[in-house]
């Protein structure tokens, strides 16, 4: 996917990491706008109407947080958190504040890329363009068919489990957490708990991955939620 | 019968028994009608039974007699020496409590319950050292004669005409389980004579009379009627609490009313029966009348005989009114008593007839409240009542009285000749009124007499003779000395009155100055400081405080005098009554022979040390009603330490909160410090290693070098920050039912790179359970573990994970074909910072934090060598109970 000519705010008060980012993101062909506080990240989203925001959680003036929800009030442009390790609950609140995704540092340059392109890849989908068919490794599922096929084999999956792998291929490649797979699969029935998603990804592993305990489709965002693999570019 | 549910108050006394039933020891009594009927033998015999089934069964002490067959049967049972204690030159051997508590046994086997200790001993009954050892938590076996329980004395006294001393309580009785041990009398009889049956010397003498037939057998009845009784209540205390819901009647509800006698102790036994036999609570009470004064004998009687009330199981009160019978009825009411037992008065008739017998009162206003009237009975008198005398009236008031008489038949004599006679009558009515008005009966009574006779013989015709010519002088006389009686009888009262109130007046004034005084202090040495001030000069004591150190080991804390240190008796008395809460020493039922009293200061949550007192003068701490007002000193002075402790709580728990705010922020602050240039390291190394870029060859392994250190450097650093975290108690775990699978896979997937070209087989069940674990750090053990197994192993070597679920608990290995672990080591590599003797890498965090975070979750985890070569680490994580719901039970 082209990502030319495209704005990217990137939110960052250390300087050798934007500097690497800076230098990342320029090589792939990105505009990238600086912002070192969470007061100029919020003048520059106004002015410069970025595509995408890079937002780290730590700023010297504002809770990260806060600039995200603030954000969301005008803008749908797709926000990549980017946080510290052992900040899970940052995390959920970030996804639950409207982040399409998050980074957990140290991370490659590779992963951010792909994390970018994912979040383009949804940001660009219109909701009237057909379901697409995944298609990744072995694994292919088809919306409008209903229908799912693991190496070419075709799989029954329990209406539950369907669901389920459905809100993971719409977000392929993005992460999606507990709370919201209640809120699709479910539907808020009361039912549900992060308990029943956990058994319910459980199960479906056993029915599409060829090893369930090294899961090549379906990897678990510790503590957030699950992510579906899906094909880089 | 009227029915209805139990009151609140039964389930309330029923919960407590059950709570002190899981934590006080159990006792079981061997009871006999009389000695020799085999109780020992019987209690050996059981022990055995329990040691066979490994009971660690001590035996305390056991009177064998010299008897073969009892003897034999202590045969390999486990035997307390006993202590020797010397009484005025004689040796004595006692049973060891200290010795037995130190050897913490299972259960303790101590016989003749109704033993008197030797002085110096604890406590002054064998039965008291009993009950401290089930206080304690141990199992207690004992025997018993009926004859020695306490409520039965007396009727044992009747029954066989031998007066038991020593005696035991009966609520010893009722917390036991009691086996009766029977022997038929005439067969008891044939064992006498064969000699089987031995005797102090001293009963020796009562016994030819004690062992008749018709002794044995009411004794022997007696023992059946205890034992029964005891069932009785058993099952009843069963049924109550296995079947809530059937209908209990209301229980009878007894009062007694306790005078100062010693006949009352009679009484008292008599309730007690009565309240046994009807399954009623009791009260006993003792009313004071507020128009009589009592002496302090007297009052040291009534507290005496509340005592045993208390000791036999009432409840126990002491009221003041104004009419005793009303002040009685009030009660009754109020309590809802359905039975008064009060004893037969025991003045003469023409005194009841002149101003009406209380009892005859009370039947006629008690209305639906029955009364009975039960036969009072000189008994020994109590003994620490003789401590005290009434104030006798001086001689030199007799002496005042005579002299006023004199003076005023000198004055008579002198106006003689100028006054009618009746006023001469007024002189010697005033001489009386002032003689009267000091207070004393008898001086005024003779005053009056003195002045009838000096009047009738010096001045009424005919003079100089105690012949009277009027008749009508015979009106005079009586009205002088019905005033005499009259005005010093309202004197006494008024005086008293004025006394009793000026005593309580002092009592609420010292109580509420150092309530005051207390209200305006803080820090535990201030408050010491003020309270032994004040006590001491209440109670003219010297006062020496104790409370426990960080080690729970007694120390002083304040003196109201100079500085003095305890002996090491001193302090065993101290940490006794800090340990069971009890006052112990002069005064008390314990160790009345040391020359201090001990009180517990206990607070609302328990003790809090000990206030040791010792008197100036003995005497005057010996009244119960310093005693009292010496306790509620006690209890004023515990609440203000336990206050001052529970702010000083409250202060470091804020300052423990302000502390964990810094460490936290100082935490995070050092962490993204380090992580920072870690991050910016990592990420400019990936940038350039990106996309194919043109860094081929040598510069492109150097760049993935520093790429993959930069990573493991910023594991430790994570290692490093969560040991803190960690260690410091403050993490709080997010516990969810998590499938084991899952966080192998995703720790799994962490570590890619580094696992790269081995082989991890996972053996994991499909159908396992969920375990309640916090997800971020449980993936944190399978990351340590699994770098762990790869940091110490040769490249290429297999690494094995299983998960199984075993007694209720998941256990997870993960295991490897390396070169296993030297056996020092598998305990050591838990510890923080230690290095593998086999391998320089490492920080030595990583087990650690695998250790910390299984603690935290209830689990164990422990490393051991496998059998073939290689290390192998086990970790357990509980299951909720009757989690057998594996993850295919849903959806």
């Amino acid at each position: 996917m082209r990502t030319d000519e495209r704005t990217i705010l990137v939110v960052e008060d250390e300087a050798p990491i934007l500097r690497f980012l800076r230098s990342a993101l320029q090589a792939e062909g990105l505009i990238v706008v600086e912002a070192v506080n969470g007061r100029s990240a919020l003048e520059l989203a106004a002015s410069r109407k970025p595509d995408m925001v890079l937002l780290d959680l730590m700023l010297p003036d504002m809770d990260g947080i806060d600039v995200l929800k603030r954000l969301r009030r005008w803008t749908a442009a797709p926000v990549i958190i980017l946080s510290a390790k052992g900040q899970e609950s940052d995390k959920i609140a970030g996804l639950d504040a409207g982040a399409d995704d998050y980074l957990t540092k140290p991370f490659g340059v590779a992963e951010l890329l792909a994390r970018i392109r994912v979040a383009f890849r949804h940001a660009e989908r219109k909701p009237e363009d057909p379901p697409p068919i995944h298609e990744h490794e072995g694994l292919k599922v088809d919306l409008a068919a209903r229908r799912v096929w693991v190496r070419k084999k075709e799989v029954h999956l329990s209406p539950l489990q369907y669901d389920l792998l459905a809100v993971l291929v719409r977000n392929a490649g993005r992460v999606v957490g507990h709370k919201q797979l209640i809120k699709e699969v479910w539907h808020e029935a009361g039912e549900a708990s992060p308990e029943s998603v956990r058994i319910c990804v459980h199960q479906l592993r056993h029915r599409i991955e060829s090893d369930p305990v090294r899961p090549r489709h379906i990897k678990t965002e510790s503590g957030v939620g699950y992510r579906l693999e899906a094909p880089g570019d | 019968m009227d029915k209805s549910r139990p009151s609140p108050e039964t389930f309330l006394a029923e919960a407590r028994q059950a709570e002190s039933r899981q934590n006080r020891g159990r006792l079981k009594i061997f009871l006999g009608a009389a000695p020799g009927v085999g109780k020992t033998y019987s209690m050996l015999q059981s022990a055995r039974g329990k040691k066979a089934e490994e009971v660690d069964v001590l035996v305390g002490l056991a009177e064998t007699h010299g008897r073969v067959e009892t003897e034999a049967l202590l045969q390999g049972l486990d035997i307390l020496p006993r202590k020797s204690v010397e009484h005025r030159g004689i040796k004595l051997q006692e049973f060891d409590l200290d010795g037995a508590l130190s050897r913490k046994p299972g259960l303790i086997l101590v016989d003749e319950l109704a033993h008197s200790n030797a002085p110096g001993c604890r406590h002054a009954k064998r039965w008291q050292d009993v009950v401290e050892l089930l206080d304690r938590g141990f199992d207690v076996y004992t025997t018993l004669n009926v004859q020695h329980l306490e409520s039965l004395k007396d009727v044992v006294a009747q029954v066989t005409g031998v007066r038991v001393h020593e005696s035991v309580p009966d609520s010893v009785l009722e917390r036991a389980e009691v086996e009766l041990v029977d022997l038929p009398p005439e067969e008891l009889l044939e064992r006498l004579q064969e000699g089987k049956v031995y005797f102090h010397e001293t009963a020796a003498r009562a016994a030819d009379n004690f062992f008749k037939i018709s002794n044995l057998t009411a004794l022997r009845e007696l023992a059946l009627r205890v034992t029964a009784e005891g069932v009785g209540a058993q099952v009843e205390s069963q049924r109550r609490r296995q079947a809530p819901q059937t209908i209990w009647p209301i229980s009878e509800r007894l009062l007694v009313c306790v005078g100062p006698g010693p006949n009352s102790a009679r009484l008292i036994r008599a309730a007690k029966r009565m309240a046994a036999g009807l399954r009623a609570e009791w009260i006993a009470v003792f009313i004071e009348n507020q128009r009589q004064s009592l002496s302090d004998r007297a009052r040291a009687g009534a507290v005496e005989n509340l005592r045993l009330a208390e000791r036999l199981g009432a409840e126990t009160l002491t009221l003041s009114a104004r009419d005793v019978v009303e002040g009685t009825l009030d009660l009754a009411r109020q309590r809802n008593v359905t039975k008064i037992i009060v004893g037969k008065t025991e003045r003469p008739r023409w005194l009841d007839l002149l101003s009406g017998s209380i009892v005859d009162e009370l039947i006629r206003k008690s209305g639906e409240i029955d009364v009975y009237v039960i036969r009072g009975e000189a008994g020994a008198a109590s003994p620490s009542a003789g401590a005290f005398s009434p104030k006798p009236v001086s001689w030199s008031e007799y002496g005042l009285a005579l002299a006023a008489v004199a003076a005023c038949t000198g004055l008579c004599f002198a106006i003689f000749p100028f006054v009618q006679l009746i006023n001469l009558v007024m002189a010697y009515l005033l001489v009386t009124l002032l003689v009267a008005a000091r207070g004393h009966r008898g001086p005024a009574v003779l005053a009056s007499v003195l002045g009838i006779l000096c009047f009738d013989f010096y001045f009424v015709p005919p003079r100089f003779s105690f012949n009277v010519a009027d008749t009508q002088y015979g009106i005079t006389f009586l009205a002088m000395l019905a005033a005499a009686v009259i005005i010093s009888h309202l004197t006494v009262r008024i005086r008293t009155q004025a006394e009793l109130a000026g005593l309580g007046e002092m009592r609420t004034a010292a109580m509420h100055a150092l309530s005051r005084r207390l209200a305006s202090t803080r820090g535990i040495e201030n408050i010491f400081a003020v309270s032994l001030r004040h006590i001491a000069e209440v109670f003219d004591s010297e006062l020496i405080s104790l409370m426990p150190d960080q080690d729970g080991r007694l120390t002083e804390r304040a003196s109201s005098g100079q500085k003095r240190d305890l002996d090491e008796k001193e302090r065993s008395v101290a940490q006794w009554v800090f340990d069971l809460g009890q006052s112990a020493g002069l005064g008390t039922q314990t160790l009345p022979v040391v020359d201090a009293l001990y009180i517990p200061l206990i607070g609302a949550e328990g003790p809090v040390g000990v206030l040791r007192v010792q008197p100036n003068a003995r005497e005057r701490l010996l009244i119960p009603d310093q005693m009292l007002l010496l306790e509620s000193f006690a209890h004023q002075l515990a609440l203000a330490l336990e206050v001052d402790r529970l702010q000083d709580n409250a202060k470091q728990s804020q300052l423990n909160a302000e502390k964990e705010r810094l460490r936290s922020s100082l935490l995070s602050s050092v962490s993204h410090d380090l992580r920072t240039p870690l991050a910016a390291i990592i990420g400019s190394a990936s940038s350039l290693l990106q996309g194919g870029s043109s860094v081929q060859g040598k510069d492109r392994e150097l760049l993935e070098n520093i790429q993959e250190e930069g990573e493991r450097l910023s594991r430790l650093v994570h290692n490093l920050i969560e040991t803190t975290r960690l260690t410091s108690g403050t993490v709080q775990l997010r516990k969810e039912p998590y499938p084991i699978e899952e966080l192998v896979g995703s720790s799994l997937d962490r570590l890619e790179k580094l696992l790269a070209g081995r082989k991890v087989a996972a053996d994991i069940p499909e159908d396992l359970p969920l375990v309640p674990l916090d997800s971020v750090l449980l993936e944190q053990v399978f990351i340590n573990l699994l770098e762990n197994a790869a940091r110490h192993t040769p490249a290429g070597i297999a690494v094995d994970i299983a998960a199984r679920t075993e007694q209720g608990a998941m256990l997870v290995e993960v295991s490897d074909r390396g070169p296993g672990l030297a056996a020092d080591e598998l305990e050591r590599i838990f510890e923080k910072f230690y290095h593998a003797k086999s391998s320089s890498a490492g920080a030595g965090l990583g087990l650690a934090i695998c250790r910390a975070i299984i603690d935290a979750h209830g689990g164990r985890i422990w490393a051991e060598n496998r059998p073939g070569g290689g290390a192998v680490f086990r970790f357990t994580l509980p299951l909720p109970a009757g989690s057998a719901g594996g993850t295919h039970a849903h959806g």
